[in-house]
């Protein structure tokens, strides 16, 4: 399982990485390899907010179709626009090109709360 | 296999499982009165007597079998050739339910395949499912679809006064706790349907013909529509679509309708076929089964289930739709009739129902007392108008729509119109009259001497 350093996990097997006043999330590698090709990954508009852990997208594999929830609550400043024509990028790049939305969070302390890669390799062991 | 479910000894393993020693101590919670109670019937028949009793009782029917029907409104008397019935009739066909497995269900995959593949073409859509329960259903469908494409941000619906009004009936029960907005058919429409659009509206539903026959050129609607980021949804008579600009040309968004007309016969109301047709980009968000075509490890063609994960069965409370049951046979059966009356046959049946009502509406208007041309009473409502139309067209007549619909069936065994005043306040005495390629010019002829008789 490939780790991000600087990024941070949630339960729900998603990172988030600090950019400048920003936050980028995407998927985790473990969670990639779980699902297996993903085919179609539906995304938030510019705009919208949410709560953390709210859902913010779905993720459709060959396997199955799963809820985005977003670790950090804030409003989606972009979006990861390739993915439409190339969900792949969420497997053969979790952490780079496959990243999902970018947003400016509502409250920067919770970027604090979500695991750092080392606990979040323990919840994974722990999980399976 | 048995057809016997459980025999005695079942029974006493099962009572004696739960502890309790016969069945009657079983039921002995439900108060005795009501535990085994008398039914009033009368003695049993034969086989035989019961056929004879059946065969009196639809004998009282009066069918399109026995007379001229000029009734249509939603439900309409078409041809169905003996092949539809001949391939529909065949086992494969008709006795597994959910008959999906590829391994075993190539033939029904692949029929659904091309019901699809031609709903398509007829409808100028890029993808079809394989079908809903009826038109109305496939209607309330396409709505749920317009609000999930937009991502539940939008929750109002704008509806023409002239959808099927049971249709429009249907959307708002299906709907109804998702907190939506449906305007435009309050009132029998005194607004103008474009007024109404903003950008709360996730989609503008229109019928093509509509439900007074009439044609309307849906270009303006789409633009109206597409300028506020709204859908538009056309419920479309798939027998028009042999003669008229497509849907899909005009612009709509979603094609849905029912396609009883296309080999389902009337069959006393139901089953009938929802149709539902859609652009690629929304494929996503549209609910019900649908089957592609792939190729298997060794390159041969085959077919299968596809993107199966918007489905309840997958997505759960979060799929497209809970409904994911299709009216396969009659999918099958209007399949089936696309294929043998092909584009050309389509075209003819379809120049028929459009000449035959032409001929009837001309000569129906030079009565005396009926009137086919002119504005409507109130005078708010255009509904008497030389707007072109297709198989059906609105009457205004001299005495009570019922009181004219009783003379023609009790004394010409004639089935006349639809009431219109049952639906539309302002359309009192106007009776709504189909005529399609089953009614010979004898017929219409006849109906016409009957009418002068009624005016007279």
């Amino acid at each position: 399982m490939k780790l991000d350093p600087v990024a941070r996990y949630a339960r729900s097997h998603e990172w988030a990485r600090q950019d400048g006043n920003e936050i980028v999330c995407g998927i985790t590698d473990h969670a990639q390899e779980s699902l297996s090709d993903v085919v179609y990954v539906e995304l938030p508009e510019v705009g919208d907010t949410f709560d953390k852990e709210d859902t913010f997208g779905v993720v459709e594999s060959v396997k199955a179709a799963s809820d985005l929830y977003i670790p950090v609550g804030g409003e989606i400043s972009a979006v990861n626009e390739a993915l439409e024509d190339t969900p792949e990028l969420v497997n053969q790049d979790p952490y780079g090109k496959g990243w999902m939305v970018r947003l400016r969070p509502s409250d920067p302390a919770e970027f604090d709360d979500l695991m750092d890669g080392a606990a979040y390799e323990a919840f994974v062991a722990e999980e399976s | 296999m048995p057809y016997v479910p459980h025999s005695d000894e079942d029974r006493k393993t099962m009572l004696a499982a739960i502890g309790v020693r016969s069945v009657e101590e079983l039921f002995e919670d439900i108060p005795a009165h009501v535990r085994f109670p008398e039914l009033n019937l009368p003695p049993a028949l034969s086989e035989m007597e019961v056929r004879w009793e059946l065969e009196m009782l639809a004998g009282a029917d009066f069918t399109t079998a026995d007379g001229p029907c000029f009734l249509g409104a939603g439900a309409y008397h078409h041809f169905v050739p003996a092949v539809v019935d001949a391939f529909l009739r065949r086992g494969e066909f008709y006795t597994a339910y959910t008959p999906y497995q590829p391994e075993i269900s190539q033939g029904t995959l692949q029929a659904i395949f091309e019901y699809q593949t031609m709903i398509c073409a007829l409808t100028g859509m890029e993808a079809s499912n394989a079908s809903h329960y009826d038109g109305a259903t496939a209607t309330a469908e396409a709505v749920i679809t317009a609000i999930n494409v937009h991502r539940l941000k939008r929750r109002k619906v704008v509806v023409s006064p002239y959808v099927h009004p049971e249709y429009r009936a249907v959307v708002r029960t299906y709907t109804q706790g998702m907190g939506l907005t449906v305007v435009g058919d309050e009132n029998s429409g005194s607004a103008v349907l474009t007024d109404l659009l903003d950008d709360e509206t996730a989609c503008l539903i229109v019928q093509y013909p509509d439900f007074l026959g009439r044609i309307e050129d849906l270009g303006p609607l789409a633009e109206a529509a597409h300028a506020v980021g709204a859908l538009l949804v056309v419920v479309a008579d798939p027998i028009a679509l042999g003669l008229l600009k497509s849907p899909g040309q005009f612009g709509a968004d979603v094609v849905v309708g029912d396609g009883q007309g296309m080999g389902a016969g009337l069959n006393f109301g139901g089953p009938y076929l929802g149709f539902f047709a859609t652009r690629m980009e929304y494929v996503r968000k549209m609910a019900g089964r649908l089957v592609g075509q792939t190729v298997d490890t060794e390159g041969q063609r085959g077919f299968v289930l596809t993107l199966s994960t918007r489905e309840q069965h997958i997505r759960r409370e979060k799929a497209t739709s809970n409904i994911c049951t299709n009216q396969g046979l009659v999918a099958l059966a209007a399949a089936i009739y696309m294929a043998t009356l092909g584009r050309c046959g389509m075209r003819r049946v379809a120049e028929l129902c459009y000449h035959k009502a032409h001929y009837a509406r001309q000569r129906i208007g030079a009565i005396n007392g009926f009137s086919v041309v002119d504005e409507a009473d109130d005078g708010r409502t255009p509904v008497r108008y030389i707007r072109p139309f297709f198989k059906e067209f609105v009457v205004h007549c001299p005495r009570p729509v019922k009181e004219i619909n009783d003379y023609l069936l009790h004394e010409w065994e004639i089935i006349g119109g639809y009431d219109l005043g049952r639906d539309y306040p302002h359309l009192q005495g106007h009776m709504l009259l189909c005529v399609t390629e089953m009614n010979p010019r004898e017929e219409i002829d006849m109906l016409v001497e009957a009418l002068e008789e009624v005016a007279s």
